[in-house]
Formats: C-alpha cells, sequence, structure tokens
C-alpha cells in the first residue's frame, strides 16, 4: 500500500512522517516518531490516556487518523517542560502524589492542560468535568483534582 | 418513596502477607566505586512505590542520603528470588530482607573505613550524610565515596551484603486446627454515610471516615495516597465493580474494561482518612503492609449503612440499583 506523507508541529519542532494510511496519531507518536508520552490503553477512546492537544483542543490520539494531522500543531506531556523545568501542572502531580502506577498521568495532565490554558481559575466542578473522560485506577481521582487546582493556583501567583 | 440516610460501621484485620509453603524473600546489596548503593530485587514496583521504600530502608540501614541509593527490581531472571508482589507483603519481606543485606554491607564498608581511619570498627558510625565518623571525635572522619574507592582499587574488598527474609510454613494443629497464617496484622475501621432513593434503588455514598492501623508509616505521603485510592476502590468494589453483572447468564455480561464500571471523578465520597502508627515487632523498622486491607472495610460498611437507610441485607456485591429494589419488594411482600 502507498504510504502518506504527513506533517506536523509536535511540541515545537516539525515532523514528517511517510506513514500507511490508516495509521493513528497514537501509533504514528509512539512507534514512527518515538514520543511515547501517550499511552494506549483502551484504544477505543474511552479511557484517555492517549490524550493529546491538537491545535488547542483536546483529542483522543489513538482516535485520530495521522493523515488528518497535516499541518497541525500538537503538544503533548514529553514537550511541556522547558530547559530541565517542569510545566506548573508536572510539578504539582508531584507534590500532590497525584501519580501512583503513572499510566494515566500524561493524559491526565493534557485534559487538566486544555482546562487552563482556557480557563486559567477552575472551580473544582469544573476541574472534575475536564479530567471526566480520563480514567484512573489507582489514586481515587481526589490526588489528580487537588493537583490541578493546586498548578492553578501556582498559576495565577506568578501570574500576579 | 424518598431519598434514605443510613450509616454503617465495619472494622477489619488484616494479615501482611500469607502462610504459602514456606514465604521468603531475598534481596542483595553492593557499592558502586563511588559509594553510590545498588539494591537488587525481584520485587515489582507496580505503582505502590516499592523502589522508594527500598531505598529509603536501605539508606537508613547503612546511613547515606536516600539518593545514594539505586533499586532495581523486577527482572526475575537476573535478580534475588522473591515470592512476588502480592497479599500485601512487598514492604514487609523485601524490607527486612534489604535490611540484612544492608547491614551485611555496612559492617565491610565500616571494616574499610576502619583500615583507612586507622581505628577500630567498632567506633565508628555515620552521620546519615556520606560520612563515617569516630565516636566522640567527629573531627576524624571519612566519607563513603572515598571508602568505596578504597575499598575497589585499594584494599580489594566488596561492600557487599545478601539478605533473605523468610516467613515459615505454618501447619494446622491437627486436634484444633490452629495455625499461624500470618505474623503481622494491619486494622482498619471505616464509618460510612449513604444516601439510598428507595424509588431507584441508587446508592449515593456522602462521606467514609476510615482509620488506618498500619504500623510505622515509613513514607506518610505515599501512604496516605495508598490509603485515599484504597478507600475509594473500596466503594468501588460496594457498589461497581462486577466482571459478571447478570450472572450466570454471560450473554448480559461486560466484553471488555468500557463496560466494568467504577466511580469517577464525579462519584467521590468526601473521605477521611486518619493513620494510627503502631510500630510492628518484625517489620522493617516497624512497618506492616497497607495496600490492600485499605479497601476492605469500607463494602461491610456501606452494605451496613444501607441496611441502616431501608432495611434490606444485600449480601452479594456490588450492591446494585436493582439488588436492593428486589430486596425492598420482597421485603414488602412479607
Amino acid at each position: 500500500m502507498a504510504k502518506v506523507p504527513v506533517q506536523f508541529t509536535l511540541n515545537g519542532s516539525e515532523k514528517a512522517e511517510f506513514i500507511d494510511s490508516g495509521t493513528t496519531l497514537l501509533q504514528a507518536l509512539r512507534d514512527k516518531i518515538g514520543d511515547t508520552s501517550p499511552k494506549g490503553g483502551c484504544h477505543q477512546g474511552t479511557c484517555g490516556a492517549c490524550s493529546v492537544i491538537i491545535d488547542g483542543e483536546l483529542r483522543l490520539s489513538c482516535l485520530t487518523l495521522a493523515e488528518t494531522c497535516d499541518g497541525a500543531v500538537i503538544s503533548t506531556t514529553s514537550g511541556l517542560s522547558e530547559s530541565g523545568v517542569l510545566h506548573p501542572l508536572q510539578r504539582a502531580f508531584l507534590d500532590t502524589f497525584a501519580t501512583q502506577c503513572g499510566f494515566c498521568t500524561p493524559g491526565m495532565i493534557m485534559a487538566a492542560k486544555v482546562l487552563l490554558d482556557h480557563t486559567p481559575n477552575p472551580s473544582r466542578d469544573e476541574v472534575v468535568e475536564a479530567l471526566s473522560g480520563n480514567i484512573c485506577r489507582c489514586t481515587g481521582y481526589e490526588p489528580i483534582i487537588q493537583a490541578v487546582l493546586t498548578a492553578a493556583r501556582a498559576n495565577s501567583q506568578n501570574a500576579a | 418513596m424518598a431519598i434514605r440516610r443510613g450509616r454503617g460501621v465495619a472494622a477489619i484485620n488484616y494479615p501482611t502477607g500469607m502462610n504459602l509453603g514456606g514465604d521468603p524473600t531475598q534481596a542483595l546489596v553492593h557499592s558502586t566505586p563511588t559509594g553510590n548503593f545498588m539494591v537488587t530485587l525481584s520485587s515489582v514496583d507496580l505503582g505502590q512505590g516499592m523502589k522508594q521504600i527500598m531505598a529509603q530502608i536501605c539508606a537508613e540501614t547503612i546511613g547515606v542520603p536516600t539518593d545514594r541509593v539505586v533499586v532495581d527490581t523486577a527482572d526475575t531472571d537476573t535478580g534475588p528470588h522473591c515470592m512476588g508482589t502480592f497479599a500485601s507483603r512487598g514492604t514487609h519481606r523485601a524490607g527486612n530482607a534489604v535490611i540484612q543485606a544492608a547491614r551485611e554491607a555496612r559492617q565491610v564498608m565500616l571494616e574499610v573505613a576502619a583500615e583507612e581511619l586507622e581505628v577500630n570498627a567498632s567506633d565508628l558510625e555515620t552521620d546519615g550524610q556520606g560520612n563515617i565518623l569516630v565516636k566522640g571525635a567527629p573531627q576524624k572522619s571519612i566519607s563513603i565515596f572515598d571508602v568505596a574507592l578504597s575499598a575497589h582499587f585499594k584494599r580489594g574488598r566488596s561492600i557487599s551484603g545478601r539478605g533473605m527474609f523468610l516467613i515459615p510454613r505454618s501447619y494446622p494443629e491437627k486436634e484444633t486446627g490452629a495455625m499461624k497464617p500470618s505474623t503481622c496484622y494491619a486494622h482498619a475501621c471505616t464509618v460510612a454515610e449513604v444516601e439510598v432513593d428507595d424509588e431507584t434503588g441508587e446508592v449515593t455514598v456522602v462521606t467514609v471516615k476510615n482509620v488506618f492501623e498500619i504500623g510505622r508509616a515509613l513514607n506518610p505521603k505515599m501512604v496516605e495516597q495508598q490509603l485515599v485510592g484504597g478507600s475509594w476502590m473500596g466503594i468501588s468494589h460496594a457498589l461497581y465493580e462486577t466482571t459478571e453483572p447478570y450472572y450466570p447468564n454471560r450473554d448480559h455480561g461486560g466484553t471488555d474494561f468500557n463496560q466494568y464500571l467504577m466511580p469517577g471523578p464525579g462519584d467521590l465520597a468526601e473521605t477521611e482518612i486518619i493513620v494510627l502508627e503502631r510500630p510492628s515487632a518484625d517489620g522493617p523498622y516497624g512497618a506492616k503492609g497497607p495496600g490492600e486491607m485499605c479497601a476492605n472495610p469500607q463494602i461491610p460498611a456501606v452494605a451496613n449503612a444501607v441496611f441502616d437507610a431501608v432495611g434490606v441485607r444485600i449480601d452479594t456485591l456490588p450492591i446494585t440499583p436493582e439488588r436492593i429494589l428486589r430486596a425492598l419488594k420482597a421485603q414488602a411482600a412479607n
């Protein structure tokens, strides 16, 4: 089968790949490009572990065909830290012990980032709503909710 | 038809580890040439934090900061034997093995330091910061970095140790059946408050208040993390989780985890956790196993609270709306 060319921006750098038609963005990121921060949990769009940000919106990379991302700007958790300094969300997840096995963490952080990008000071209910597409088996969610609220507070203090 | 409120209490004790046919875990510790310490295990860290706890235990025993310890886990081809990470046994069994191995390595380390400082090894102590001092004369000291270099390149000593912790098999007494399946028990008590809609059968857990007695908390934040998650899992088992929702008719069962119910971030009960620390006699630095027992007491507490609310005993898990409505119907018929 003919390969399809696809070009997009991943965490600020240009990527160009020839992929098989029908390849999901999750497969392209993990197997072709080598960014393994999006996780394959259910591969059918219900667990949220594969969440990435495409053109500012939260998307499930397991349900997104890579060839539809031509020209897109894509962010993943692996691109969040800058010069070795963790993103406030990553810092908050560590400080509030919001990760145990860690498999859901990159998807959770992406979901939280989109929330904070649009709503810098969310209410608890808004955090719960934003995380409701992501499944965690370990934490009972409360530490994750606290991490997002903590990161939001840290952001607003820095902005003030 | 109304929302009815109820409160239930349950208390449990929970063994740390199982009896098995003897229950061993082995650990090996060795220093690198620059005085870092490597712990080799076959035990698995699956998110419960075993690497961190084993690093703390090794560091505490040898007398170095925790970040000087590297823990290698979970390769059963190359690691020393472990029965496995289950039955809440990891910290207790592997931790004891690490203490034994680290003590042996510490002894060699002190012997090498004693030769370097020309003193008796029994007169030496560690400062926990990576130095070995002469007791009462701390100006006379050597860094563990230099001790390790000396051991490797000058004196030909291996700063290393072997640890094996075994809970022997317990056989039941012939007359009474009495036996000792475990040496160490954690305890927990939960008070659950629920609301039951007696029209729909739906249960909402409003609050759970938990007290956990888990020995010494070697890492209090990580203990709390497990207990908070575990309490949520207990509620999940009580009300939601099953692979066979309409047993025995398999055709109506779930086909994958998408149809396996768990509470999400919008379904959380207000949760209170209190930790009681009563160090265990045979645990590493007094630890017990807090792993599984934290998910157990919520289940009977919720069942009792449902009984308190609507007067029906549900003895099959999960406590679904359907089961409650059937029980209420049977109650009304009587």
